[in-house]
């Protein structure tokens, strides 16, 4: 193998799996040390630079990063990394004075942006303090988009949402809400330099079997119930409640019922228990509140009296896998099954609906799915001034996919509108530094803590079911925070060896606690693997390999599991090892958002 | 040198063996020895050692004497027997030791100033009288505790740090060790686990006198240019005479080598030495040979490594003692104390 590049950020970058993980490439463990050392604005500014919105997605993140975390393959459960957090967020106190402030002079450009929902509004928090004039449509009155019309106020209380909306509508858009945009042609018309468009995947797929027109009154389309219930359209439901799909939006929706008068709740599924796209922590959530999940039940017929819905019947399936491994559901014979209800609720998918935009704009759609054409890198469409995000560019993903693409975006439409090469991406900003400070003493906290993964404490359950805007989690205490906190392995301290001191004494090699370093013959990486003290099965983890060292031979070390404890260092005689702290920044549109 | 405790955590397929142990449970406390100190390597070759041996630790006991080599037990075999004997009196409490009880596995543990200048008596009648332990010194050429002068073992013409040349001749452990009858005689370097991991279970699996004389450079004080005993210095001279990888009698024996090039050697409990040989006219089992092989090449500068001298079919001082196969701590008060009758009978026989 060659010598590894850590010049390369990326390289590193992948080392701290959390941010790499992160679609925004939040510096997780970096916030993580402010936490436990109780500096919580300023882990919360770290976050809000990365992801704009550090509280909302304290709670609700899909949280990318946690299955990514060292932690988990060292032992049971990764470092609770989103609810942490929610910590910088909760106990942050005033950050006012160190949010960017409005732009001092327009630089005359001129931004639409379709739907106020967290990609487009990413989009203004990047580019309106450099100057750009932002002009942002929604049709609900109120900014935040699936925000704060899908997810339940129990689980995302409003004050969040208004808070860090707030911190971007303060840097001065124009917003013009209430105001659905029915034509992209007619607001190309209006001259703008670009278009943003962050309208979301707004609609429901239905459930076409028989009994669905006659019973309509007591089936509902999963989104846009949650979306009546957060506006307060609808205050109650049936005591028998029947919710299809095995999504969050099906978690959110079973959940909701159980606070609306639903007594006897329940969630059926086509799947398996394992296969559902639901986050296990929602799942869990749900059926702590005495929801049961059923699985591999296919709806066959809504059951009415004369339009009044008495129950449902599913066919009875199991998985059986090809030889290529893809799974089928097949009857298993049993007869159907039939459950009592007196409201469904459906909520087996969403899809994205443009028709206010003309397909003679020069605005290509494919033609198998409907979609826009869009870089997967640029966010540009065929149409040079139309940018997409969120989920209106591939398809329903979630929040913190919607900030990654915002971002993008806006780097995207700021070098379009400046004249430059839109393919060109501005570098990420990378800080190296060392963290020694004696034979023993390093600037972070090398101990590794042992404890397992802590809690988050809930509200009382019966407390919780009758108020459907009480947050039912209550978030870390600052004792809790700090012992969680001591779980991250500080991944972004980084083992860094300089080969021509290294004199090859084995001293680290022997204090490795999870044998990570070996001294070898060089060779081909797959063969190489194979002799390491312990075999580098992890082939998603990089081996970092040295120079030749004096005896002919290199180190090399697989990066998976590595503690980061630094003993290496402190074992080390020459310093050949040191560890040292690199903090990846990834670029943002202009730059001027960092006001820490 | 560390404040920190090794985490617990481990990594993920660590494997277990027969016993149901991990590598890091044949660990003890963490080192306060100098960074990259050369012990502080053997130590982990022990622990490698007594791991792919399924050796239950508490049926080892591991003796030392002073100097930073007799620290060393601490930090390994953190669940067997231990003692921290007087300066260089080693030797006599494993004997004392081994006479008691000679079920368990003795590990000695001593350093060139423990072994080769207080303790070199000691040294001597351990070897002479074959007691079956694995004796193993930490050879640094230095008293690194009392900041670098030369040791006993110290090449003449060595330089030590501060450029004072040494005008003694040193002491050449493995040659009296030949000399007095070690059954067991090998010399490797802390920088080689390769070479030195194998030796050690050879010798542990040894029913006589083993005795390693194991290079082991000082990085505080003996590690520089002029040093007989730095890294780079045993690297460049080092003379390895064969490798040897010790098979267990539950192993398949594979000898896919040239013929000439390998040597299997059974040993009294059954376990295999498979040697490979690097010098093919060197025998081990030729006890004048190698005390002159080793002078030779001393004479040429070099430092030879290897299994230097062994014997298969060792014996041992409790066959010359004819002593009590049973532990004392296994007897009953009838046995340990047969009364007065059994004193007049003896006296008896004297007469």
């Amino acid at each position: 193998m060659q010598p590894t590049d850590i010049g390369n950020p990326d390289y590193f970058h992948k080392v701290v799996d959390c941010q790499w993980a992160c679609p925004a490439h939040t510096p997780v463990p970096e916030y993580i040390r402010m936490i436990a050392a109780g500096h919580y604005a300023d882990a919360y500014m770290v976050n809000w630079k990365s992801n704009v919105f550090p509280g909302i997605l304290g709670r609700t993140c899909d949280r990318p990063c946690e299955p990514a975390c060292r932690r988990g393959r060292v032992e049971e459960e990764p470092v609770a990394i989103c609810r942490l957090k929610r910590v910088a967020a909760d106990y942050k106190g005033d950050v006012g004075p160190r949010m960017p402030a409005p732009a001092a002079a327009p630089n005359g450009k001129r931004i639409a942006l379709v739907g106020a929902g967290p990609a487009s509004m990413t989009v203004v928090r990047d580019l309106a303090p450099l100057g750009y004039h932002c002009v942002v449509f929604d049709g609900d009155a109120r900014a935040g988009g699936m925000i704060r019309s899908q997810i339940p106020k129990f689980r995302l209380p409003e004050e969040v949402i208004d808070e860090e909306v707030g911190y971007i509508t303060r840097l001065g858009p124009e917003m013009r809400l209430g105001q659905r945009v029915d034509s992209l042609k007619a607001l190309l018309d209006e001259g703008y330099d670009a278009v943003f468009v962050g309208s979301g995947a707004p609609r429901g797929r239905d459930l076409p079997i028989p009994g669905r027109q006659e019973a309509a009154t007591n089936i509902h389309i999963g989104i846009d119930w949650l979306s009546s219930v957060s506006f307060g359209h609808i205050t109650k439901i049936g005591r028998r409640v029947i919710v299809l799909g095995g999504g969050n939006t099906a978690m959110d929706c079973c959940r909701s019922s159980r606070r609306l008068g639903g007594e006897d709740v329940k969630v059926i599924v086509r799947s398996g228990f394992e296969e559902m796209k639901a986050s296990p922590w929602e799942k869990e959530d749900a059926i702590a509140e005495d929801i049961p999940i059923l699985n591999y039940l296919v709806p066959k017929e809504f059951k009415h009296d004369n339009g009044r819905l008495y129950g449902m019947t599913f066919e009875k399936v199991k998985a059986e896998y090809d030889a290529r491994g893809r799974r089928q559901l097949v009857p298993t014979g049993e007869p159907d099954q039939f459950f009592e209800c007196d409201d469904v609720l459906v909520a087996v998918g969403q899809e994205n609906a443009f028709p206010w935009i003309e397909r003679d704009i020069g605005l290509t759609f494919d033609d198998r799915w409907d979609m826009p054409e869009v870089d997967e890198v640029t966010f540009q469409s065929t149409h040079p001034k139309v940018f997409f995000g969120g989920d209106a560019a591939f398809g329903p993903k979630n929040i913190i996919w919607a900030v990654a693409h915002g971002h993008a975006a806006a780097i995207s439409i700021d070098r379009f509108c400046q004249g430059e090469d839109l393919r060109e991406r501005p570098p990420p900003g990378m800080l190296v530094s060392s963290q020694k400070m004696g034979i023993h003493e390093w600037s972070y906290d090398n101990a590794v803590s042992l404890d397992l993964r802590y809690k988050v404490p809930h509200r009382e359950k019966l407390q919780a079911l009758k108020d459907i805007k009480a947050e039912v989690e209550l978030g870390f205490d600052p004792e809790l925070a700090y012992a969680e906190a001591q779980r991250c392995l500080n991944c972004d301290v980084q083992t860094v060896f300089t080969d021509n001191l290294c004199i090859e004494c084995d001293a680290c090699v022997d204090i490795c606690p999870v044998d990570c370093i070996t001294f070898t013959r060089n060779g081909e990486e797959a063969e190489l693997r194979t002799r390491l003290n312990a075999p580098a099965q992890n082939l998603t983890q990089e081996i970092y390999v040295s120079g030749t060292l004096k005896t002919g031979r290199i180190m090399a070390k697989d990066e998976d599991v590595c503690l980061h404890c630094g003993l290496c260092a402190e074992r080390c005689p020459t310093g050949a090892w040191d560890m040292q702290r690199y903090l990846i920044d990834v670029a943002q549109a202009g730059a001027a958002c960092c006001s820490k | 040198m560390t404040f920190l405790p090794k985490p617990k955590l481990h990594h993920p397929d660590l494997q277990k063996n027969a016993l149901g142990y991990t590598r890091r449970d044949y660990e003890g406390p963490v080192s306060t020895l100098c960074a990259g100190c050369g012990h502080d390597s053997i130590s982990a070759a022990i622990v490698r050692a007594c791991f792919e041996l399924d050796i239950a630790p508490h049926r080892v006991a591991k003796l030392s004497g002073i100097g930073c080599s007799s620290k060393t037990p601490t930090y390994f075999l953190g669940a067997s027997h231990g003692f921290n004997s007087v300066h260089g009196r080693m030797p006599s409490v494993a004997t004392g030791a081994n006479i008691a009880n000679r079920e368990l596995i003795y590990l000695g543990v001593s350093g060139d100033g423990d072994s080769a200048s207080i303790g070199l008596g000691q040294f001597a009648h351990a070897m002479r009288r074959g007691v079956n332990m694995v004796y193993i010194v930490e050879n640094n050429g230095v008293y690194g505790l009392t900041k670098g002068q030369f040791s006993a073992t110290a090449d003449k013409g060595a330089k030590s740090k501060r450029g004072v040349v040494n005008t003694d001749e040193p002491i050449d452990l493995v040659g009296l060790a030949l000399q007095l009858g070690a059954t067991f005689v090998a010399r490797s370097f802390s920088g080689d686990k390769a070479q030195l991991v194998p030796l050690i279970e050879a010798a542990l699996k040894h029913q006589g006198a083993a005795f390693i004389d194991c290079i082991s450079p000082c990085v505080a004080f003996n590690n520089h240019e002029g040093s007989t005993k730095s890294f780079d210095f045993v690297r460049e001279h080092n003379e390895a005479v064969n490798a040897l990888d010790l098979m267990l009698p539950r192993e398949e024996i594979t000898a896919d080598y040239a013929p000439g090039t390998v040597e299997l050697v059974t040993q009294h409990d059954g376990s295999v030495l498979r040697l490979r040989k690097l010098h093919t006219d060197y025998d081990v089992h030729d006890r004048v040979a190698a005390l002159t092989y080793m002078q030779e090449r001393h004479a040429a500068g070099e430092i030879v490594t290897g299994l230097l001298y062994v014997d298969p079919e060792p014996r041992d001082l409790h066959a010359a003692l004819k002593t009590c196969a049973t532990p004392l701590n296994a007897l009953d008060d009838a046995a340990l104390i047969p009364g007065s009758a059994a004193l007049d009978k003896l006296n008896a026989s004297l007469r």
